[in-house]
């Protein structure tokens, strides 16, 4: 399996070797900022796309078909156009935190998405506790909601971010909890540890009952964390009209709405790091042809493709369910599934210091 | 008849008593209130269809028009003041809730102030508008009533005339909304409002305090402008009420003035009238089924709806020649003859709808998160339901047997077989049921008609000029949200005296306040999402 860190490393000592070694960090750190970002943004474009295609085939439509073959073009072009608009300015906001909320989402969802190990050797962030500093980082998100719905000086906008509020701050809950639970099973909070530990088998297989329990759960909770349906309360449009982001405009508003898209793609990538294995192809114990064969898949088609399967079930959820009730959101959360996490994470740790695991 | 005629008397000697179809009743101001207590109370006629305001040139006044929902018994009673510059009214709020609607309205129209009504403000025009423009010496040149450019200021306090225990009337000042609540505008454009309906809602936190409606959006003075014109022109309007019953408007309208004329229609338009009324009425649900889910967050399902309304509109586009508004009822019969594959579509459709529609509760009703949404929120009560006259399936759905198919049968309703859908528990889950529902029972009228059309003309040949004897006559028809009456009082000429729409609509909104109380704001859009209001219906 090619190891992407012998091409990086080739990078670092190519210019250490003719600058000094500042020198080399800078360019690198610009090096991997822009590559970051071009990543971020591309990757933005196909969820948009993807999305809407997905969406349209469950709804008997047929989605974007204009621009370009099969309309794959369709994003960049909406992309162009959001750039180009105009940002209206309002009477009556707090200018300063209006300006900063969407930097703030914006910020929070890169910061995540570096420290996603998008291949073998590929990871930008990698540290002992990797995994912390991805939740820590990606719960800033919820500061920017919350500003934007306030300093927009809106009625709508205020109950949309105080309900975001409310929401992401209890699902923060059971994420953490769900990732508590396959850290104690990996026994690391670095993630390349955690890829690693899955070589002989995903967590989802060696982890018993509890990595499927876990698993469920992050799904939920991480389709709440994105604010996404069914849990699309924050921005309900039939309630709402747009919620927190509705007087935002142009790149603002675009802002609000490339963090969603790559929130979708962090939560998944996340997922699939913990319990699918990350970028670790498909490994048997014991079948080591079909173990051999995997390996030529490279890392990182096995990365995006768990992210993008991930994705396309979290999706599936927004167009097939209706929206729950605030209230019925929060009793789902603190009545049913916080309880079942901490059990979940009680009998992980049972079966951690008794070995029951495969 | 005679028997509430003799007991009406008996209590009120002053009363006098014209026949008709409809017994009408004229009382003096006075009296009224003592005799709408009589009828409230004694002979239970519990259910206000209507309140018409009239100028009668001399006089100023209003019909109102009872049904006792007991035995379907209909009553009518005129009240008339002569006081031209300030007519008062007694009210009939504290009796019956959907009057206070219906009062407010005939205040903007004819400027009647009702006494002891809690909020005398206009309903459909601006707080600043200059007349009364139903009334018949109405100035309407445009230099009276400019187009405003300004906001109209927002109303928190209203008016009222209350009548002290010693007989005194008093103006006092109600308030709206307190300085210090959390008034959010819901609509009028909105989403979930379906229209431009403006509900300025007072919350704390998530959770509706109270709700004032704002209705008149969409007035377009329809009442007003059939005054001046034919009766076979009036019918144009109807379709443009209610856009997703036109069909059955304009059915009423036509029945009316039928009844009016006394007019026997050929068998095959009465036959194609009941097939398209009927499938007006599909066409309708699943248009709510669309929009409801999408309420609810549901996209998908609001394409499902949509998708096989579509095939409705299709069947109607060749035969009607229009897919929205279309035309076809003529007084004495159709506008046209139906197309020669009408029949054959409309029988691949009844086949193929039932399957969908296992679909639709296999995505949609079945959810455990639709479920939770629906089950338990917004209850009405049977008591409720008639009280504010929320009528047609939002009705049934309260156990309340409205249904003027089955009440008053017109067209071919008597002779078909169907069931009138009837659930008791009063939510957001059954008024969604009780439509499902009626899409079946729909599709089961059209099945035992579309084979027997009978051969025949199918129209009756009509004067170009059509005048209609002098009266009043009032006939209602069961329209997809409930039932439309149309009110026609006639003087002999080609046009209409007046002519009053009395729309199913507006009491829904009218009992939206009650119904969301103490609700979230989720549980607001599910109500009013379940209720399927019509604006242009309520605003006519």
């Amino acid at each position: 399996m090619f190891d992407f860190s012998i091409v990086t490393h080739w990078i670092d000592n190519l210019l250490r070797s003719v600058m000094p070694g500042w020198g080399a960090l800078l360019i690198e750190f610009v090096l991997v900022g822009v590559a970051l970002l071009l990543l971020y943004a591309v990757l933005a474009l196909f969820y948009i796309y993807f999305e809407r295609k997905v969406c349209a085939f469950f709804q008997c439509r047929l989605g974007p078909n204009r621009v370009g073959p099969y309309g794959i073009f369709q994003s960049v072009a909406d992309m162009f156009k959001i750039l180009i608009k105009e940002l209206i300015s309002l009477n009556h906001i707090d200018k300063f935190l209006f300006n900063l909320a969407p930097y703030l989402v914006i910020v929070a969802s890169m910061l995540a998405f570096g420290c996603l190990p998008f291949g073998k050797g590929l990871q930008v962030i990698d540290f002992n506790i990797g995994i912390f500093f991805l939740i820590a980082v990606s719960s800033i998100g919820v500061l920017g909601i919350l500003l934007a719905g306030w300093s927009s000086h809106n009625k709508y906008t205020l109950i949309g971010a105080i309900r975001s509020g409310a929401q992401m701050v209890s699902y923060e809950l059971s994420i953490g909890l769900s990732v508590l639970t396959m850290v104690v099973f990996a026994g690391t909070m670095s993630i390349t540890g955690i890829v690693e530990a899955q070589n002989n088998g995903w967590f989802i297989f060696t982890g018993h009952i509890p990595a499927i329990v876990a698993f469920l759960i992050y799904l939920v909770a991480g389709t709440a964390e994105t604010n996404r349906g069914p849990f699309d309360l924050p921005e309900a449009e039939s309630e709402l009209t747009a919620g927190y982001h509705t007087e935002y405009s142009g790149i603002h508003f675009g802002f609000f709405y490339l963090a969603e898209y790559l929130n979708l793609f962090i939560v998944s990538g996340v997922a699939s790091l913990l319990f699918l294995g990350g970028w670790m192809p498909l490994h048997i114990p014991g079948w080591e042809s079909f173990n051999h064969v995997m390996d030529y898949i490279p890392s990182v088609v096995w990365f995006f493709g768990k992210a993008i399967v991930i994705s396309f079930i979290i999706i599936w959820f927004k167009w097939t369910f209706p929206r729950l009730r605030i209230d019925q959101l929060l009793r789902l959360e603190w009545k049913y599934l916080l309880p079942l996490n901490l059990i979940n994470l009680f009998v992980m740790v049972l079966i951690v210091i008794y070995g029951l695991h495969f | 008849m005679a028997n509430i005629q003799q007991e009406i008397s008996s209590f009120l000697p002053e009363a006098t008593f014209v026949e008709g179809t409809i017994l009408e009743v004229s009382v003096p101001d006075a009296k009224w209130h003592d005799l709408a207590l009589y009828l409230h109370d004694k002979l239970h006629f519990d259910y206000l269809v209507s309140i018409v305001g009239m100028d009668w040139g001399e006089t100023l006044g209003c019909v109102y028009y009872f049904t006792c929902t007991a035995d379907n018994s209909q009553i009518s009673v005129k009240v008339e003041t002569a006081d031209r510059e300030n007519p008062l009214l007694h009210s009939v709020t504290d009796l019956w809730k959907s009057a206070y609607l219906y009062e407010r309205e005939v205040y903007d129209f004819f400027g009647i102030r009702f006494i002891n009504h809690p909020d005398m403000r206009r309903l459909f025009l601006r707080n600043d508008w200059v007349g009364y423009p139903l009334r018949k010496d109405y100035d309407a040149s445009p230099e009276v009533n400019p187009i405003r450019l300004e906001h109209e200021a927002v109303d928190d306090v209203t008016h009222a005339i209350v009548e002290t225990p010693d007989g005194k009337l008093e103006e006092r000042t109600n308030t709206i909304f307190a300085p210090e609540e959390f008034v959010v505008n819901i609509g009028p454009q909105h989403p979930a409002t379906h229209g431009v309906l403006r509900l300025r809602t007072s919350l704390e936190g998530e959770i509706v305090k109270k709700i004032d409606v704002y209705c008149g959006y969409v007035h377009r003075g329809i009442e007003k402008l059939c005054e001046s014109l034919t009766y076979p022109q009036t019918l144009h309007f109807a379709d443009r009420l209610d856009y997703l019953s036109a069909q059955q408007n304009r059915h009423a309208v036509c029945l009316c003035i039928e009844d009016a004329l006394q007019l026997e229609i050929p068998a095959r338009a009465q036959y194609v009238r009941t097939i398209m009324d009927e499938l007006m009425r599909i066409s309708s649900h699943l248009l709510f089924y669309a929009t409801f889910c999408m309420d609810l967050g549901a996209t998908t399902a609001f394409f499902y709806g949509f998708r096989d309304r579509e095939k409705i509109l299709d069947i109607f586009e060749e035969t009607c020649g229009a897919r929205m508004t279309f035309n076809y009822y003529t007084i004495g019969g159709l506008m046209a003859d139906i197309h020669p594959d009408f029949q054959r579509k409309v029988k691949e459709f009844c086949a193929y709808l039932p399957g969908m529609l296992k679909d639709y509760h296999t995505l949609f009703t079945g959810n455990v998160i639709a479920q939770q949404r629906m089950k338990g929120v917004g209850l009405l009560s049977r008591e409720d339901a008639i009280s504010y006259g929320i009528a047609g399936p939002s009705g049934r759905a309260s156990g309340w047997a409205c249904d003027v198919r089955k009440n008053h049968p017109y067209a071919m309703y008597d002779k078909v077989e169907f069931k009138e859908i009837v659930r008791t528990e009063g939510d957001v889950f059954a008024r969604y049921m009780v439509r499902m529902d009626e899409i079946l029972e729909s599709i089961h009228i059209i099945e035992q008609l579309i084979d027997n059309i009978p051969e025949g003309d199918y129209a009756l040949k009509m004067k170009p000029i059509i005048k209609l004897p002098e009266g009043r006559y009032f006939r209602q028809v069961e329209a997809s949200r409930g039932p439309i009456g149309i009110f026609i009082e006639s003087h002999g000429d080609k046009n209409p005296y007046r002519l009053k729409i009395n729309s199913a609509c507006l009491p829904l909104v009218g009992g939206l306040d009650p119904m969301c109380r103490g609700g979230k704001i989720a549980d607001l859009i599910a109500i009013g999402g379940s209720l399927d209001y019509v604006i242009p219906d309520m605003d006519r």
